[in-house]
């Protein structure tokens, strides 16, 4: 997709410069969602929580925006081949991001909800997931501004990893509340919080595709992808 | 690719105007009921391929064309080709509406009188009404026949050429950007007569206008400098053309 050169009418490049810049932007407002909300979550924080849901919506604005300039650019420019791909994936790709915003907000949400005296030691595994998934928003956005479709493949590996992490957050979480039962209703919560993070990690696997489809025309030729064995994952 | 049979062949084609190589080595089947696109830049060959396909580069002094082109298999440059045939089989509507200065009726009769293909004034009838309907034409033009094709609006007139075409009875309608003297309203009435002449003839147009070649065509061929750089379906070539040059071609970044 790197092209070779600019197009001969120059207001072209300054409507996809703008484009990629509004995904840019979107895209840091939602990693920093998922990191902030986990931060509120952590230390019971309600008005980093208002913070988190507040700013949900400059996101929502900038997908808006997207919206605009998407429609606008193919009124107009009529464009083809790649710019094509590219502008249909910049479309695609601001409705996932304001997707992952969602979910961080939802997350905030849960922190009023999980504050109870027996609120337990919300799990050592679960920040450090936050963190891998918010990476991967990072990365795959990062992967969208450089244009480069196989850093973008490489990020799809990782959710299997988030994918594991999900996992063992279910089957300790599960624990707690077998073992005490006054736990079920903040455990049921976190089970959540963690259910949004490997969504998060999907959807970033979503932005690589179309980075993929993009820069090549085709989906991502039969990765390797783990399918959904019974797990409680699915 | 298209399923149709290919309709005319053209293998290893050279097209000469003297000193000047206008086209190299191209090789391409254009294929029934299908609309084929031809696009590229300015002199990069597309009209001079365009018109060796019904010999209309004959007429030019200096132009010389090797290479073997078929029409159903028939080599059309054989010594025994009728040329007046040919161009009856293979018909052509140019860029600017050249209707002759005659009545409409006259316009659409006038070929099939000279081949021969009325028996009959009613027959005759029959022929400049149906090709009139075909070109979309005959509810505007039935009740003034007899008023000069000259007088008609330009969009009238270029159907009055394609309908002047067709009484024919064409196997394969070459057109030379047909629509670029045309307005926005009369350019889609011939856009919407290119989809309705499709199931019955091959047909070939030259276009300089990239959205048009997509919305009409299943087929787009795109020249450069006298080549033939990439060829295959409408929706590839537009979506996701595997040549660089056609990429920048069609996304605007030629040049």
């Amino acid at each position: 997709m790197a092209s070779s050169q600019e197009h001969t009418v120059k207001a072209f490049d300054q409507d996809i410069g703008q484009l990629r810049g509004l995904i840019s932007q979107m895209g840091g407002l939602a990693e920093a969602a998922i990191g902030n909300a986990m931060l509120a979550l952590q230390r019971g924080d309600h008005e980093l929580a208002a913070q988190v849901r507040a700013d949900d919506k400059k996101i929502d604005a900038i997908q808006h925006e997207v919206e605009r300039a998407v429609v606008r650019i193919i009124a107009l420019r009529a464009p083809m081949a790649n710019d094509l791909r590219e502008v249909v994936a910049a479309l695609k790709i601001a409705t996932v991001v304001e997707r992952i915003g969602d979910y961080a907000k939802n997350i905030a949400k849960r922190v009023p909800q999980i504050d109870s005296e027996y609120r337990i030691d919300p799990i050592s595994t679960l920040p450090a997931m936050a963190r891998m998934a918010a990476d991967m928003v990072r990365d795959v956005l990062d992967a969208f501004a450089a244009r480069d479709p196989d850093a973008a493949i490489a990020i799809c590996e990782r959710d299997d990893a988030l994918d594991d992490f999900y996992d063992s957050i279910f089957r300790t979480l599960v624990t707690y509340m077998v073992e005490n039962p006054k736990t079920i209703s903040q455990c049921a919560h976190l089970l959540f919080v963690a259910k949004h993070l490997e969504r998060i990690g999907d959807h970033a696997t979503n932005v690589a595709e179309m980075i993929h489809f993009a820069a090549h025309g085709t989906p991502i030729a039969d990765r390797e992808r783990a399918e959904p064995t019974f797990s409680p994952r699915s | 690719m298209s399923n149709n049979p290919p309709k005319m062949t053209a293998s290893h084609v050279d097209v000469y105007y003297g000193a000047n190589h206008a086209i190299r080595d191209v090789s391409i089947d254009v294929c029934q009921e299908d609309v084929t696109a031809f696009i590229g830049p300015s002199g990069c060959g597309k009209s001079t391929f365009l018109r060796s396909l019904n010999r209309m580069n004959d007429t030019i002094p200096g132009a010389r064309v090797s290479g073997d082109i078929r029409l159903d298999g028939d080599d059309i440059y054989a010594r025994e080709m009728d040329v007046v045939q040919l161009r009856a089989r293979v018909g052509m509507v140019f860029q600017k509406p050249n209707p002759f200065p005659k009545s409409i009726y006259e316009n659409v009769a006038y070929g099939p009188k000279i081949h021969g293909l009325a028996q009959s004034k009613a027959e005759l009838d029959r022929i400049v009404e149906r090709s009139l309907s075909r070109a979309g034409l005959w509810n505007e033009v039935k009740d003034r026949l007899s008023d000069s094709g000259t007088a008609l609006s330009g969009g009238q007139q270029q159907r009055l050429c394609i309908a002047r075409a067709i009484a024919v009875d064409p196997e394969v309608i070459l057109m030379d950007e047909p629509c670029s003297a045309l307005d926005p309203v009369a350019t889609a009435r011939i856009e919407e007569l290119i989809h309705d002449l499709r199931g019955r003839y091959a047909i070939v147009i030259v276009t300089h206008n990239m959205q048009q070649a997509a919305r009409v065509s299943q087929r787009t061929a795109f020249f450069h400098l006298g080549q033939l750089i990439e060829y295959g379906d409408t929706s590839d070539i537009f979506t996701n053309p595997r040549q660089e040059r056609t990429k920048d071609y069609i996304t605007g970044r030629y040049g």
